[in-house]
């Protein structure tokens, strides 16, 4: 009997994320323009400043944070997009499954790529901006996972309804980016702080703003997607 | 059909009555002179905009979603718009008055952030609302999107909050705060209620707008 029994929610989130996953490994093609978007933001911003005027430490997390979220919103619109194509997303909309799975499954497999494209640029900066970081790299990590899982809540559940308007992909950055602010912010001010070699004590109310922002969208933007999906 | 609106003539009125009061019958500020008199303007704008207009699109959109009567949603589309005046003679007024009192047009403090990225967020949802074709999908996009503004602002709030913050605080309904004089107090008070009148006569116009586009389109797709 056990076979006929419908998956459970997060295992269809994770058809989901590996098929969408799977698509993306083998094109690779949103995966390596956000990546060279984002290294070409990061040496552009180095360039723009007077390296004597500004020193480079003081400059980097906010070149960081504020790439991230552009990079990270230019390949949000994939997620969606890719079902438009063939009306796959009919297919996935008729299958039996909680509309809720579809929205955790196409924020895993954003998260998993707005990861990837961090996981690159925070070396970048690192690099480029000639920093040095000590233990403070593990709790920028961890920085990063909390920013990526905002931003991608909110960027997820604006993509589903964008992609079906006039102008997508530039409304969807018009609609999101207010909701960055919350993300970015914190987390370019908690990275500063540990770049000079603050405790972890000092950054920990930049770091609960960050934990709350992702509880809260994270419940809100689940309820709500089944609102954008009807039909 | 009558175009006159008698609501809106007696609230433009009241608005002209209340801003000649303000500035040929109220004193000015002992500190700030005759720069304090945008007062008068400023801050009714910003309590009808900001406490009046922008919750109406979140709780629009939100009875929308629940009862899915289309008034919900053209009361949640008018109060957009309305919203985006009201904080749009807020950011105007704003710099004005802080280029002569603080010195500068602009600083990033908390209710000046987010009143601004609230002004962002109203010019999105209404961009958003003239990209959607279909009436119903375009009512829920937009209820959700309200929803969601409603809760970031107080995110916005709080991450400028963690700085220092510069806009003075509310000195209207803080008890143990030095008081505004009664005449003061008086043109203040008239204020609120001129823009309080102009925001339901502006409210009630777009809503009739909005019901009468709604049953032009109703209308003709009966015909196709």
């Amino acid at each position: 009997m056990s076979e006929l029994q419908p998956p459970g929610t997060m295992a269809v989130a994770l058809m989901i994320a590996r098929k969408d996953l799977a698509i993306e490994y083998r094109t690779r093609s949103a995966f390596f323009s956000s990546l060279v978007f984002s290294l070409l933001g990061v040496s552009i911003f180095y360039m723009v400043w007077d390296p004597t005027a500004v020193r480079p430490i003081d400059m980097a997390p906010g070149v960081l944070w504020t790439i991230f979220a552009f990079a990270g919103m230019l390949g949000l619109h994939r997620a969606f997009g890719l079902e438009l194509q063939t009306r796959a997303m009919d297919g996935l909309l008729l299958a039996p499954v909680p509309r809720e799975a579809i929205f955790l499954g196409k924020a895993l497999s954003n998260l998993v790529y707005v990861s990837a494209v961090l996981a690159v640029t925070i070396p970048a900066v690192v690099l480029f901006y000639n920093l040095e970081f000590g233990s403070g790299l593990l709790i920028l990590g961890g920085i990063g996972i909390l920013a990526a899982v905002g931003l991608v809540t909110v960027g997820t559940l604006f993509s589903s309804m964008t992609v079906h308007t006039r102008f997508a992909e530039l409304l969807l950055p018009m609609l999101a980016l207010p909701f960055f602010i919350p993300v970015v912010v914190p987390a370019a001010q908690a990275s500063a702080k540990l770049l000079v070699g603050a405790e972890l004590r000092t950054v920990m109310p930049w770091i609960q703003v960050l934990v709350a922002f992702d509880l809260m969208f994270g419940v809100a933007c689940v309820l709500a997607f089944p609102f954008t999906i009807e039909d | 059909m009558p175009i006159f609106d008698w609501l809106l003539a007696v609230a433009v009125v009241a608005l002209a009555a209340v801003m000649a009061r303000a500035i040929w019958f109220t004193p000015p500020e002992a500190l700030q002179g005759e720069a304090q008199k945008i007062f008068y303007l400023h801050v009714p704008s910003a309590v009808v905009g900001l406490y009046l207009a922008c919750p109406l699109v979140a709780i629009g959109g939100a009875m929308y979603l629940w009862l899915r009567d289309d008034r919900l949603d053209r009361l949640a589309e008018s109060s957009a718009e309305v919203a985006l005046v009201f904080l749009s003679i807020v950011l105007v007024t704003g710099p004005l008055w802080g280029k002569p009192i603080w010195g500068t047009w602009w600083t990033w403090d908390a209710r000046l952030t987010s009143t601004l990225f609230l002004w962002f967020i109203l010019l999105g949802y209404t961009v958003l609302r003239g990209a959607i074709e279909d009436r119903q999908q375009r009512a829920r996009y937009s209820a959700v999107l309200g929803i969601l503004a409603s809760l970031l602002v107080p995110f916005i709030h709080l991450s400028v909050r963690l700085f220092r913050t510069m806009h003075p605080q509310p000195i209207v309904l803080a008890p143990e705060k030095p008081k505004l004089s009664a005449e003061m107090g008086l043109t203040l008070s008239l204020a609120f209620i001129a823009f309080t009148l102009l925001f339901i006569a502006l409210l009630r116009g777009r809503l009739k707008y909005a019901a009468l586009r709604d049953r032009v389109e109703a209308l003709e797709a009966g015909d196709a």
